[in-house]
């Protein structure tokens, strides 16, 4: 509880910054702003898009982790990596590939369609790790009662995942709320995007202002979560035994499913990847001179994207057991709370780090890197905690009470029965985070120690003044960097089940 | 089923055959690379060592190419050390109001003005020396004095004659918002760049008309609505809209990235002194809370030196060196030969007015 408590507090730093800094702009010129007729119109963007994107990724998602996980797919574990390496992709180079395809994408359907396929590993992810973890008598108890295939699947199989769908949905909703690079390109107005504006028009206090407006309408979307969440029991129940969960062949439908996965991965991944490599091979090589070598700019995005998604899987435990054990109503809401942060932009939580450190630190930690890495925490901690919330909510509670009857510890049973158990959720929570690390952008240029360049900042730059020919290696390598802990948390889980079974 | 070894763990086989405390090797040597990593990163971060007294902090919301050349110019003739952060000149500029408690800048180098002005309206720029003020024409500098320009950049169109003939084209920036331009426009409302010309506008006519004349722009350029500059002149140059508004050296660099080959668009001028025809000015200032003054000054006074003025007129970032006495390179329209709208920089001040006309016409 106490753990969870301190943790929410760090969180919650930046909300009060907005109150704060919102206090200092004029009332009547926030109203104003709020009243004209643009509001409704950026509501609607944002609604529209946010509905109709969660929609698709859980298609996506569910469909494609369905298929890696649980039938025999053939080369399942070469696409589980691929599908979840478009999250590592910055949203400016997907938006700049499809822009530069062709004009058609733009406005709301290119929003809508570049949002997807850069957000659907957010569903993916979870959904997978849940659907590794289910547990497989649950089927084959539906279908010894004679409920069919389809309706085995959509009943049982999917309703296993659905605390993992709906956090996942959730968190692409938020991602979308506080989503700004993709949209700018796109030319399609959202909240986030009219922030940006009064920031460049130096007006803090209103970009404040209508942070917590975003911050109020990420508040309608958890209570909209919690509200489709139930809390049905979704643990083990065969004497708690993990054991290899029977992959479903898929006959003659192996084809098209191969057909369709291939095609998620050529739109999502393909199209970035061929603009980038195409602007590698045409563009010229030599305009900017200096600037870090792309070992440095790697090793520093690595560095900090690996520290940040440690310290945020660290965190996310106390809370994900606090909330998915306690039925106390106080701990929920400080785990619902800590999910208001990815819906604010990354430079507002920039910011407030800088303002707290500032006001109340005498400016120590400012543009270094336990500051950077403090604010990618801070922003990615929601991304870790549905994962880890997903596989405590699997665990069976009462393995703990076995433990704890036998005369254990506290921490030893944690460390002894719950870890083990949620170890494929903190996989995940460790990868989404550094995969999100790797690309963030805006927080990272306000806080990144001087004279340090991750691959992101480097890309930025040359981007910025057309040299595309050098921009590119960078965002390959970006693309790269996230495909090593996608493989390797692949191969680790992939092991692990089989592992099980043979005890 | 033993008592003491729940059977159900992943690593249940193993642990058989192994002490209870290497029960999950894998993730130990995880987290032990993890752990050195992270901190490394943070030694890497500290270690670094304070500024000297020989060591400038230089924010620029310029040009890449332009700041690291006159960077490494200076660093060598003076054997100043310059560290330079690169951001969006707004974001430094709400920055540097955040921070201005514990200050980490001696420097702000910006592409436009208003950025400028906002700080020296805020009193945090220290002011610039009479002597490197005086090698630049004085209505390119600060109007109070607190901060110097450096070089400068000309609005005007962009078209593609496959699109749009030349004899098509408006005289004056007011005529984008005719039906006749409708489809063929393209425009991007959050450029820096625009918003002295929305300054000029209104200006000139009164922001009720400036207001109508956004209104305009908005439905000729729906579809063709742009986050920059770059992407309007990539936009216009492969015909996917016929023209637009950009500050001229975007043109040249984008025939330095893609080849002359493969420019297929021109540039051309609005009549002369009319509002779309504006001049922006790139400038820089110390910081008032700089510990490192008479260095910091030494860079200004750089800046506007004849060897940093002709490395601008001869680098790839295409602008006008504005110092007396420097040329720019021989292919644009020599600076002197421009004919502006007449604007004053205090005139443009902090660019306020712009982005409320922009907001109003639901632009931003």
């Amino acid at each position: 509880m106490l753990a969870s408590a301190a943790v929410a507090l760090v969180l919650v730093t930046p909300l009060v910054f907005l109150v704060i800094e919102a206090f200092h702009a004029g009332f009547s010129d926030v109203v104003s702003l709020i009243g004209r007729s643009l509001t409704a119109q950026l509501l609607w963007n944002t609604v529209r898009l946010t509905v109709v994107v969660s929609a698709l990724c859980t298609v996506l998602g569910v469909g494609t982790a369905w298929l890696t996980e649980r039938t025999d797919l053939p080369g399942r574990r070469v696409w589980a990596v691929l599908l979840v390496v478009p999250l590592a992709i910055p949203d400016f180079v997907v938006s700049f590939g499809w822009a530069s395809l062709n004009q058609q994408f733009s406005g709301f359907k290119g929003a809508a369609l570049v949002m997807t396929l850069a957000v659907y590993p957010l569903v993916y992810l979870p959904v997978a790790s849940s659907l590794r973890n289910a547990d497989p008598a649950l089927e084959e108890v539906a279908r010894s009662l004679g409920v069919g295939r389809v309706r085995t699947w959509w009943r049982v199989t999917v309703g296993q995942a659905r605390v993992a769908i709906l956090g996942g949905c959730l968190l692409v909703a938020l991602v979308i709320l506080a989503e700004y690079g993709a949209f700018e390109i796109m030319a399609y107005q959202t909240f986030t995007t009219e922030i940006f504006t009064e920031f460049q028009a130096f007006r803090v206090p209103t970009a404040c202002a209508l942070s917590l407006v975003l911050v109020a309408i990420g508040l309608v979307v958890l209570a909209g979560e919690a509200a489709g969440g139930g809390r049905g029991r979704l643990s083990r129940s065969d004497r708690m035994a993990q054991r290899l969960t029977p992959r479903h062949s898929l006959g003659k439908w192996k084809l098209p499913a191969l057909a369709a996965t291939a095609l998620v991965v050529a739109l999502a991944l393909g199209v970035p990847v061929g603009s980038a490599t195409y602007w590698w091979v045409a563009g010229a090589k030599g305009v900017i001179q200096g600037g870090m070598s792309v070992a440095g700019a790697a090793w520093h995005t690595a560095a900090y994207s690996a520290s940040a998604a440690l310290l945020a899987t660290v965190m996310a435990l106390p809370v994900a057991v606090l909330a998915v054990r306690s039925k106390n109503r106080a701990r929920f809401v400080v785990e619902r709370a800590t999910y208001v942060v990815l819906a604010m932009p990354g430079l507002v939580i920039a910011l407030s780090l800088v303002y707290f450190s500032e006001n109340y630190a005498g400016g120590i930690w400012y543009q270094s890197a336990p500051m950077l890495v403090g604010a990618y925490t801070i922003m990615f901690f929601p991304l870790a905690l549905v994962s880890v919330r997903a596989s405590v909510a699997q665990a069976p509670p009462s393995l703990e009470e076995v433990g704890r009857s036998l005369g254990k510890r506290k921490l030893e049973v944690f460390w002894r029965v719950t870890r083990p158990l949620v170890t494929p959720g903190l996989a995940a929570a460790f990868s989404l985070v550094f995969l999100s690390a790797v690309t963030e952008l805006t927080a990272t240029l306000v806080l990144i120690p001087t004279g340090a360049q991750t691959l992101a900042t480097q890309f930025w730059q040359y981007q910025q003044n057309l040299a595309y020919g050098q921009a590119a290696p960078f965002a390959l390598l970006m693309i790269g960097l996230a495909a090593v802990p996608s493989y390797v948390l692949g191969r680790y889980l992939d092991r692990m089940p089989a592992r099980a079974s043979l005890s | 089923m033993t008592p003491h070894r729940p059977p159900f763990t992943a690593t249940s086989s193993r642990r058989r055959a192994r002490p209870r405390h290497q029960q999950a090797p894998r993730l130990h040597l995880l987290g032990l690379v993890l752990v050195t990593m992270t901190l490394s990163a943070l030694f890497a971060a500290c270690g670094g060592g304070g500024p000297s007294s020989q060591s400038l902090v230089l924010y620029s919301g310029q040009h890449v190419q332009t700041t690291q050349s006159l960077v490494a110019a200076f660093e060598k003739s003076t054997g100043i050390h310059v560290s330079v952060r690169f951001n969006d000149e707004s974001v430094f500029a709400n920055e540097i109001v955040e921070e201005a408690s514990h200050p980490k800048a001696d420097l702000f180098y910006t592409e436009n003005s208003p950025a400028l002005e906002y700080l020296q309206e805020r009193g945090l720029l220290a002011p610039v020396s009479a002597s490197t003020l005086a090698n630049v024409p004085a209505k390119y500098d600060s109007p109070e004095g607190d901060w110097v320009g450096v070089s400068a950049r000309v609005s005007l169109l962009i078209y593609n004659p496959h699109v749009i003939p030349a004899s098509d084209l408006p005289a004056s920036v007011l005529q984008l918002a005719s039906k006749r331009y409708r489809g063929l426009l393209a425009l991007a409302p959050g450029e820096t760049d625009f918003q002295p010309i929305v300054t000029a506008v209104a200006r000139a006519y009164g922001t009720g008309r400036a207001l109508d004349w956004l209104k305009g722009l908005k439905a000729n350029a729906a579809g063709h609505i742009y986050p920059d500059n770059e992407t309007i002149t990539a936009q216009v140059n492969r015909g996917a809209a016929g023209l637009g508004v950009i500050n001229q050296y975007y043109w040249y660099r984008l025939g330095a990235e893609v080849g002359a080959g493969s420019i297929r668009s021109k540039l051309a001028f609005f009549a002369p002194h009319d509002p779309g025809y504006v001049v922006d000015i790139s400038g820089a200032a110390v910081l008032k809370s700089s510990k490192h003054k008479a260095a910091a000054e030494a860079f200004l006074a750089f800046l506007v030196s004849k060897q940093a003025q002709e490395i601008i007129a001869h680098s790839e970032s295409f602008e006008y060196p504005i110092a007396h006495g420097v040329q720019p390179s021989a292919h644009e329209v020599p600076f002197g030969q421009l004919q502006p709208y007449p604007i004053t920089i205090a005139q443009l001040g902090d660019g306020s007015l712009a982005l409320s006309l922009l907001q109003k016409a639901n632009l931003l």
